[in-house]
């Protein structure tokens, strides 16, 4: 088949992959689409076997780490964290709006850092929703606080974020020294996020909470326990050359026993975590970008994007990701974008992380989504409610991709 | 029974302020309507966030159906406290969900006197846009008469600035005539 050719055909795919991921017709799993668009391009040799081969042997155990975080933060909420932490959010802040948001800002951050961003979206955010309902406050600004954050504070480990993961092993990192390197840009976000947010919401940062009937849940000790020692499994199983995934799967181990002795799970419960469709769309997605990359357009990044080390070319790497992320979505970009830097060592990788992980905060969820998921609204016949969200966006994106860029060309130099 | 129809918006963080306005300004007697607006854009926000995940990990815990339930337990136990803040737990409650200004001057287009509303925006920085933008719109679109209240203290007069080149000094008086 023509170059020409393949690449249109992997291109569609892709695209069909991606709106079949975000629409899910009637439910149905974001695998459905996918998995047939990969084994159509191996089938008709556009992306040949050996390649394929070699993708997914070096995406299984970024998707094995994936499966065991998803189980761990799921078994975090069965052990009622979340819900500690919110009500530690509510007595913490004495009804006082501000302080309510600087302790969501820290918790959202943590939770973020340590469980992964799908675990402040989906297990975080209706906590902190229920919290500030209960302390009759007005919720925009600890909701946006949240989905901001989920983005912009997923820069500081490799299981923060999985496009961090798809790029831990390409940077050639132990998890401390990624950690010790993403440290000052993850500050740094966050602290741009807190000016910018605290300023925007200053009017619905109003009132008293009425604290009345807010009391602070006993703390899960035993799932907290388990969580710390999880975070320091990490960093020795990297130093001793082990899949960090082993730390994360031991502490899922830990949580699930006690929670399935009392009835707090099930056995169904965990295996529905691991969301096997989604591992297979993840491996799929990596085989269709993988196809178009090598006919013709992986050159094209690599020439487009720049290899170097300096502040400018960093910059210059984390807009283009940025801008990425939101034409194909943050996942394709990754894809996409740290093969091409791999090589130029672990500074450009890094800054294309920071593009794709706080760029999707100017649309959203990026372009392509925002459209689809546009016109599934529109069908709906509702309004599209998001222009303060999207003011939002293109008032913090820019100067977070600044700063953090600045303080990742910074960290590189103090820690190398 | 006076035949006003007054409606008071209550929002979180400030409707003690409107529910008080409206106690000392209007005969009791008059006929009152407690509304709440909770705005869609929060829970459409927490929901794009999860679409954007592409839906993965955690299967069937959408958060979108428990932000529904939670906001609307929520608008329903405010209405509630203002109700009793009002010393009527009969009165007329309208909850919504929308778009807030604009469910709010639906809510008031026909047979309403007057709309009690606290000022929204940021109170700190007093100026032409400290009326953040729902009060704004409201003040703009309401067809019937707006009562704003201040929600906590009023600022007092020294909140308004010098003015920005001093005071014009008065003309001088002409005396040309004298000076010849």
């Amino acid at each position: 088949m023509p170059s020409a050719l393949a690449e249109t055909l992997a291109v569609l795919l892709l695209i069909a992959t991606l709106g079949c991921a975000i629409v899910r017709p009637r439910g149905l799993p974001e695998a459905v689409v996918a998995v047939p668009a990969a084994a159509l391009l191996l089938l008709l040799g556009v992306l040949p076997l050996g390649q394929a081969g070699t993708e997914a042997r070096s995406l299984a155990p970024t998707i094995g780490f994936l499966a065991a975080v998803l189980v761990l933060a799921n078994l975090c909420d069965r052990h009622s964290l979340f819900d500690a932490a919110g009500s530690w959010m509510a007595s913490g802040s004495r009804g006082r709006p501000v302080s309510l948001l600087a302790l969501v800002f820290t918790a959202a951050s943590v939770v973020t850092a340590v469980l992964s961003l799908d675990a402040t979206v989906v297990l975080l955010t209706p906590v902190v929703f229920a919290t500030v309902a209960r302390l009759r406050l007005r919720a925009k600004p600890h909701v946006y606080a949240c989905t901001h954050l989920a983005n912009s504070a997923s820069l500081l480990l490799p299981v923060s974020n999985l496009t961090n993961l798809l790029a831990f092993g390409a940077s050639g990192l132990s998890f401390a020294r990624f950690g010790a390197i993403m440290a000052l840009p993850w500050l740094a976000a966050i602290g741009v996020e807190w000016l910018v947010l605290r300023r925007f919401f200053a009017g619905d940062l109003v009132g008293h909470g009425e604290t009345t009937d807010v009391r602070p849940l006993p703390v899960p000790v035993f799932a907290a326990t388990v969580v710390a020692l999880t975070l320091v499994g990490f960093f020795v199983t990297s130093a001793l050359n082990v899949s960090p995934a082993f730390a994360a799967l031991g502490g899922a181990l830990a949580l699930a026993v006690p929670a399935l002795a009392r009835r707090r799970t099930s056995i169904g419960d965990v295996a529905r975590s691991i969301d096997v469709p989604f591992l297979a769309f993840v491996l799929a997605l990596g085989l269709v970008v993988k196809a178009i990359s090598i006919h013709g357009l992986g050159s094209v990044v690599t020439h487009i994007v720049p290899g170097g080390t300096g502040l400018g070319s960093l910059l210059l790497i984390a807009v283009v990701a940025a801008v990425l992320a939101n034409v194909i979505n943050n996942l394709p970009a990754a894809l996409l974008l740290i093969p091409a830097v791999s090589g130029a060592g672990a500074g450009p990788v890094l800054a294309v992380l920071i593009g794709v992980n706080t760029g999707p905060n100017l649309t959203y969820v990026g372009s392509l989504a925002t459209l689809l998921w546009r016109r599934v609204l529109i069908r709906r016949g509702e309004e599209l409610p998001i222009g303060e969200f999207l003011r939002l966006g293109a008032i913090t994106v820019p100067p977070v991709l600044i700063a953090t860029t600045v303080a990742l060309w910074i960290s590189l130099r103090l820690v190398g | 029974m006076t035949d006003m129809h007054i409606v008071v918006w209550v929002v979180e963080g400030t409707w003690q302020g409107c529910v008080d306005a409206a106690l000392q300004n209007f005969p009791a007697d008059s006929r009152f309507t407690l509304l709440h607006v909770t705005p869609s854009d929060v829970t459409e926000a927490a929901d794009a966030a999860s679409i954007g995940l592409f839906g993965r990990g955690f299967p069937g815990r959408k958060p979108n159906p428990l932000f529904d339930d939670i906001a609307d337990d929520e608008a329903s136990s405010l209405l509630a406290a203002a109700a009793a803040r009002l010393g009527d737990p009969d009165v007329e409650r309208l909850s919504r969900r929308g778009r807030v200004e604009r469910e709010v001057v639906r809510a008031v287009a026909a047979g309403v006197d007057v709309l009690v509303v606290a000022r929204d925006g940021d109170r700190s920085r007093l100026g032409p846009r400290s009326l953040g933008h729902a009060t704004r719109f409201i003040v703009d679109h309401a067809p019937c008469a707006v009562m704003l209240v201040w929600p906590d203290e009023t600022p007092g007069i020294d909140s308004i600035p010098p003015p920005k080149h001093g005071p014009k000094p008065p003309h001088p008086p002409h005396h040309r005539h004298d000076d010849r």
